[in-house]
């Protein structure tokens, strides 16, 4: 039989029940959108996890305080909330741990800020001037904390653009005025540039002031929230995050690791967390998914055995003028085919379409892989055989005489 | 030129055996009108099918130009009946929502002709079946019962069969129409020198052959020239 010839009698037969055709193709068209689509949401939550843990800085390694223990006791209060790590932790590890790139101790606290008429409650963070490098932050306007302002501890701020537009008005420039954080007036000297994101700590709603500052007014202790550590590269932030340990346990004199007063967290092992949290996401909307496209498979070859049945006289006839077994068994393979490829198509284009307005409308940040569109297009061309020949034998097998006489 | 001796044909139902032929031996010439004539349950239908390679016989040979057809596999078969036979059937069984050049030219799909040939090849079937022109290009839906047997008719033409087999063709057709069709198959035999072999229970209508072969119970019971075709 002549290609052009099969494709002639699918597209007639096809044709000749317009509506069921169309309707089966439906199943097809929602089961690969859907997959393309849910493939789409789980790629984007990933990425967009992975992309907000990557602005918190890059090969990062985050020291941060135990839990703090009574003497002999083991009664613990929450973890972080001991006061063991010091500015001279964080001086020791860059002086003496190799493959670090830079080194930023923070105090964090949270107060109210206000400036003329405004307020806001946010994080103040007390630091040095190697927090950019370490955060991967840059400056839009202004400066950020020097070493300068370190040693005088002097009452300068650095804001995020979250802050300026919560505590000034839209055009002033907020560079040389005066803010308040906790009834102490900070000028502020330097505006950070957005970094966008939520969650994780959005760096855009922050103030910074020099560490010393934060120490002297707020805390009024030497001790540390938490020390940064960025490392030279992705390769040695595992050894970097081990030396980190060893000397502060060293430091702290505690010989049994499991004692420690710190816990150290590694930024690939909370992305891979992360990922892995995504990745089960991702598996869970594709089966669902998936199990839709199962549906509209069945759909077709419930199509396909019923047009069997009321083709039986027409197969019985193609056999009496010639056709073989394997004539009528490709027709009614490639009809299957057909219909999977065009609702296949159809589907990919919707389930396009759908991520492109579900990220359009900010509802949520979708990424269409590639892999998905091949993994979609190979399944609903499966689809069309598996679920296609079985009916295709069926026919084929007809015998022509029963088949004639067929009422 | 068909050959055939001794055909049986015996079909099992769960146990039981029945014998639809016993033994039927003929030879039909190229060019040939015959009738296959009896009643329902004769074996009439069973010799129909061993005739147009749609079924084998359990025993016996049947040459069909020679070749013999009684052994061969589905697909041979179905490559004999592309060839050599043309089908006429009683209930039409034309493709409901094509149209008539379509259904007519739906044999060569299966065949090796190229797609420009068909359509003149169609045409000029449909005026030897004596269609009018201006109705190739309806729906066969559209057509009276006597126009859809002549487009059945020249689709059993169009692949220049050495037999055509019509399977009661006047069986859903009123006298009048019926007597137009059968008068269409004379003048392809007489004209074309087309085979034609007639499978009815009618007398009537057997008679419209040069010869008329008798089955009763699955044995031929006669087999002679139509006299009353030969006197006119």
């Amino acid at each position: 039989m002549h290609v052009l010839d099969i494709l002639e009698e699918t597209y007639s037969a096809l044709s000749g029940n317009k509506a069921r055709s169309g309707l089966t193709m439906l199943g097809i068209v929602i089961g690969i959108s859907s997959v393309i689509a849910m493939l789409a949401i789980g790629q984007g939550a990933q990425s967009s996890i992975t992309n907000s843990i990557q602005s918190i800085g890059s090969n990062l390694i985050m020291v941060q305080p135990g839990a703090q223990r009574g003497p002999g006791v083991t009664v613990s209060a929450g973890r972080g909330s001991a006061k063991s790590l010091t500015s001279a932790d964080a001086t020791a590890i860059a002086q003496s741990v190799s493959s670090v790139k830079a080194v930023a101790a923070e105090v964090d606290g949270r107060y109210q800020v206000t400036s003329k008429g405004l307020n806001t409650n946010t994080q103040i963070v007390g630091t040095v001037p190697a927090y950019t490098d370490v955060r991967n932050l840059s400056i839009d306007t202004g400066n950020f904390i020097s070493e300068l302002d370190l040693t005088n501890a002097t009452k300068v701020a650095v804001i995020g653009p979250t802050v300026q537009s919560d505590l000034f008005a839209a055009g002033t420039d907020p560079l040389g005025q005066t803010i308040k954080i906790k009834q102490l007036a900070f000028k502020i000297i330097g505006v950070t540039k957005a970094k966008g994101g939520s969650g994780f700590g959005s760096q855009d709603d922050m103030i910074f002031i020099p560490m010393t500052t934060a120490q002297r007014y707020f805390s009024g202790d030497q001790y540390v929230s938490s020390i940064s550590v960025a490392a030279v590269s992705a390769d040695t932030t595992k050894t970097v995050q081990a030396d980190v340990t060893t000397l502060l346990l060293d430091r702290h004199k505690i010989t049994d690791p499991t004692k420690a007063d710190f816990s150290t967290l590694n930024q690939a092992d909370i992305a891979s967390a992360a990922s892995s949290v995504t990745q089960i996401l991702t598996i869970l909307l594709g089966s669902v998914a998936g199990i839709s496209l199962v549906v509209g498979g069945i759909g077709i070859m419930n199509m396909m055995l019923t047009s069997v049945t009321e083709r039986t006289r027409e197969i019985g006839l193609r056999k009496a003028i010639g056709a073989k077994g394997s004539d009528i068994s490709v027709q009614f393979l490639v009809e299957s085919i057909f219909l999977t490829f065009i609702g296949g198509l159809t589907g990919i284009v919707l389930g396009w379409f759908i991520a492109w307005v579900l990220n359009y409308l900010g509802i949520m940040q979708t990424s269409v892989a590639l892999y998905s569109v091949f993994l979609a297009f190979g399944v609903s061309a499966a689809i069309g055989i598996v679920f296609g020949y079985y009916p295709a034998r069926r026919a084929a097998k007809l015998n022509p005489i029963q088949a004639l006489r067929f009422e | 030129m068909i050959e055939v001796k001794g055909i049986t044909k015996t079909y099992k139902m769960g146990d039981s055996e029945f014998q639809a032929l016993k033994g039927a031996t003929f030879k039909i010439e190229d060019g040939e009108f015959v009738a296959i004539m009896g009643p329902s349950g004769s074996g009439k239908s069973t010799l129909m099918h061993i005739l147009g390679a749609l079924d084998t016989p359990t025993s016996g040979t049947y040459f069909l130009d020679g070749k013999d057809v009684s052994t061969l596999s589905d697909d041979e078969l179905a490559n004999i009946r592309r060839e050599k036979i043309g089908f006429v059937f009683q209930a039409f069984n034309l493709l409901p929502r094509a149209t008539v050049l379509r259904n007519v030219m739906l044999p060569l799909v299966y065949d090796t002709v190229k797609r420009s040939e068909r359509k003149a090849r169609a045409e000029e079937m449909l005026k030897a079946a004596g269609l009018d022109e201006d109705h190739f290009n309806h729906l066969s839906n559209q057509l009276s019962g006597g126009q859809i047997q002549r487009v059945a008719i020249a689709r059993a033409l169009v692949n220049n069969p050495s037999l055509i087999l019509a399977d009661e063709p006047t069986g859903n057709l009123d006298t009048q129409t019926g007597e137009i069709v059968l008068g269409t198959f004379q003048r392809l035999n007489k004209e074309q020198g087309r085979t034609i072999i007639l499978i009815t229970h009618e007398p009537d209508v057997a008679q419209h052959a040069e010869r008329i072969i008798t089955i009763r119970d699955g044995n031929i019971v006669s087999d002679a020239k139509n006299l009353h075709q030969i006197i006119i």
